[in-house]
């Protein structure tokens, strides 16, 4: 956002291959304001909406085909609480289910369809995004090992530090809540839009990446233990998949991730300004869905100051 | 003098009355667990505006592991209310007194709300393994809050092995189906007129709880229903009032139900009833 601005912007970045450590990588991308505000305040919802058409001008990757909830016979009282605490639904006739994703109406006689949300794959996703700020002239300053931009980072006019959880020193507040995944690739399902399964312990969703690959998601977990998968959360995870569809009995496992979301207590994003430099952090679950939105709002605040206005209220300045 | 409001005068009642576990006694007899609420942030302001004093916290042993799960914790101990952890999920007796023991580090606290699950479907209390690590628990110097069943034969072995609480079920965890069994928890109540009596899950309504504290229960124990309301700290104002009316009501004694209308003012003699 600031590059395309005509800022001259440097980006520094720890890992030999770039955000390979980023929380983002393993993202599930979903650009789903309706279906978050289920239980999120209600200016993710408003900023959600906002990021989805800020989105769609620079990713022509992201597919606007909707989102579907769903919920096991026994759990229709899940899906009923569901649609009465989100908008920009409708409630799906098993009939319309069948045209809209016909591998899911063996399993389900009814969803709900939030037409207006997309979704992304992370990996081509940052790849358009960093291609689009070389072009614009953007820079990077590859493998530095810092604890805070200061070490490395002098003559700027501003140091924006978006390090998720490794800003942790700097920002006490901020926690972490790990998320486990499982990658999978089935040659007998086709889904084209992500498809969440409520359960009352164990919500989760499936966001098909293309080729058949789906990426199963996300475990909650108040940690931020960086280990590999547990037993148990991968067993939640494959029994969600198996659920949405028993065909996903037959699929390939390509592996499982891990990763720690770097939250607030109040799970919304903030932006902190210490002088000259700026956290951005705290964006919790909402990683995709709220990016562009708080690039959007940096941008301003760097060339307009302290009479940027600031509709979600995210930004705190502490000098 | 300033005129009270209804929070006031539940505090001044509660006072009156309190609530008392192993010796420790409160004001609120609302107790909250801290799974599945929106944030952090809205958990404590459901905490603090209920009056609840007591909270149960589930330990995961892969976050108990290297304090992983500090950064909760600490948002938890900043409430200043008592810390009960649990067990949640446990299967086995050995897991559940291992998660207990590092429960114990963490909160630094020897209270500890006992559950071993029979099934993951119904989360049913897998008896024959709680009253053994109640007893494992007790020796090894915690306080046992046992998650039971109203089974009476069950809670004789839990007070022997050194519970001096007992939390019976409503009905299954999360299922917000009220009080499932009636008969049995007011059996319980009268088996058991001097233990502290706990319904522990199943509640889902204000009502329910209300009718929990009209047997005679001692204190409700409450997640779902708060952390899953469109508006949390209302739901746990709305349940803290319903436990206080439920108790207030079983101390100034219930009437009993008649089977025939008896008119409160006598009508024999009343001039001119008709044109009233």
């Amino acid at each position: 956002m600031l590059a395309q601005r005509g800022h001259r912007v440097q980006l520094v970045e720890t890992a030999p291959r770039l955000f390979e450590h980023a929380a983002s990588y393993r993202a599930g991308a979903m650009i789903a304001p309706y279906c978050e505000a289920e239980a999120a305040e209600a200016v993710v919802q408003q900023a959600g909406l906002e990021a989805l058409r800020l989105w769609q001008a620079v990713l022509p990757e992201l597919a606007v085909n909707g989102t579907l909830v769903v919920a096991a016979p026994r759990d229709q009282g899940e899906l009923q609480r569901f649609k009465r605490l989100t908008q920009g639904h409708e409630t799906l006739t098993h009939k319309d289910l069948q045209a809209l994703e016909p591998d899911l109406a063996g399993q389900f006689a009814t969803a709900l369809f939030y037409r207006e949300e997309g979704h992304l794959s992370p990996g081509p996703a940052m790849r358009r995004l960093i291609a689009t700020f070389k072009a614009h002239g953007g820079e990077f300053i590859e493998r530095v090992e810092a604890d805070g931009c200061n070490d490395v980072l002098t003559d700027g006019d501003y140091i924006l530090d978006c390090r998720g959880i490794f800003a942790k020193k700097q920002l006490p507040d901020l926690r972490g809540v790990r998320g486990e995944l499982v990658y999978i690739r089935s040659r007998e399902v086709t889904l084209r839009r992500p498809v969440r399964l409520l359960h009352p312990r164990f919500p989760l969703y499936i966001v098909p990446h293309g080729k058949g690959t789906y990426m199963v998601g996300a475990t909650m977990i108040e940690s931020e233990a960086e280990g590999p998968v547990t037993l148990r959360s991968a067993l939640q995870l494959l029994s969600a998949a198996y659920a949405v569809h028993p065909a996903f009995a037959e699929a390939e496992i390509c592996g499982f991730a891990s990763g720690v979301r770097p939250a607030f207590p109040d799970n919304l994003p903030k932006i902190i300004v210490r002088g000259n430099y700026i956290h951005i952090n705290g964006l919790y679950r909402h990683g995709f869905l709220l990016a562009p939105v708080l690039a959007r709002q940096v941008a301003d605040f760097i060339e307009q100051g302290r009479a940027v206005s600031d509709p979600y209220h995210w930004i705190k300045y502490e000098e | 003098m300033p005129v009270m409001n209804d929070q006031d005068l539940q505090t001044v009642a509660a006072k009156a009355d309190p609530l008392t576990f192993y010796g420790v006694s409160f004001g609120s007899r609302l107790l909250l667990g801290t799974a599945q609420y929106p944030s952090p942030a809205i958990l404590q302001a459901a905490v603090r505006q209920s009056g609840c004093e007591i909270i149960t916290v589930s330990l995961r042993r892969e976050s108990g592991r290297d304090r992983a799960g500090q950064g909760f914790w600490e948002l938890i101990k900043d409430l200043g209310v008592r810390v009960l952890p649990n067990t949640a999920g446990c299967r086995t007796v050995k897991e559940a007194v291992t998660t207990a023991q590092m429960a114990r580090e963490l909160f630094e606290t020897a209270w500890i709300k006992l559950e071993v699950i029979a099934n993951d479907d119904t989360l049913q209390p897998e008896v024959f393994g709680l009253v053994e690590a109640a007893r494992e628990l007790s020796q090894q110097g915690f306080w046992v809050f046992p998650y039971t069943t109203e089974d009476l034969g069950v809670a004789e072995k839990l007070l022997e092995a050194g519970c001096q609480v007992l939390m019976p079920w409503g009905a299954p965890i999360g299922s917000g189906q009220g009080l499932n069994n009636i008969a049995g928890l007011k059996t319980m109540r009268a088996y058991f007129p001097d233990t502290p009596l706990v319904i522990d899950a199943g509640i889902g309504a204000p009502s329910q709880a209300v009718r929990a504290m009209e047997l005679g229960y001692d204190a409700v124990l409450l997640n779902t229903a708060v952390a899953k309301a469109a508006d949390p700290v209302t739901m746990a104002q709305a349940f803290a009032a319903a436990i206080h009316a439920g108790r207030s009501a079983f101390t100034a004694g219930l009437m009993e139900p008649r089977d025939m209308a008896s008119p409160s003012t006598p009508v024999a003699g009343t001039p001119f009833f008709e044109l009233r």
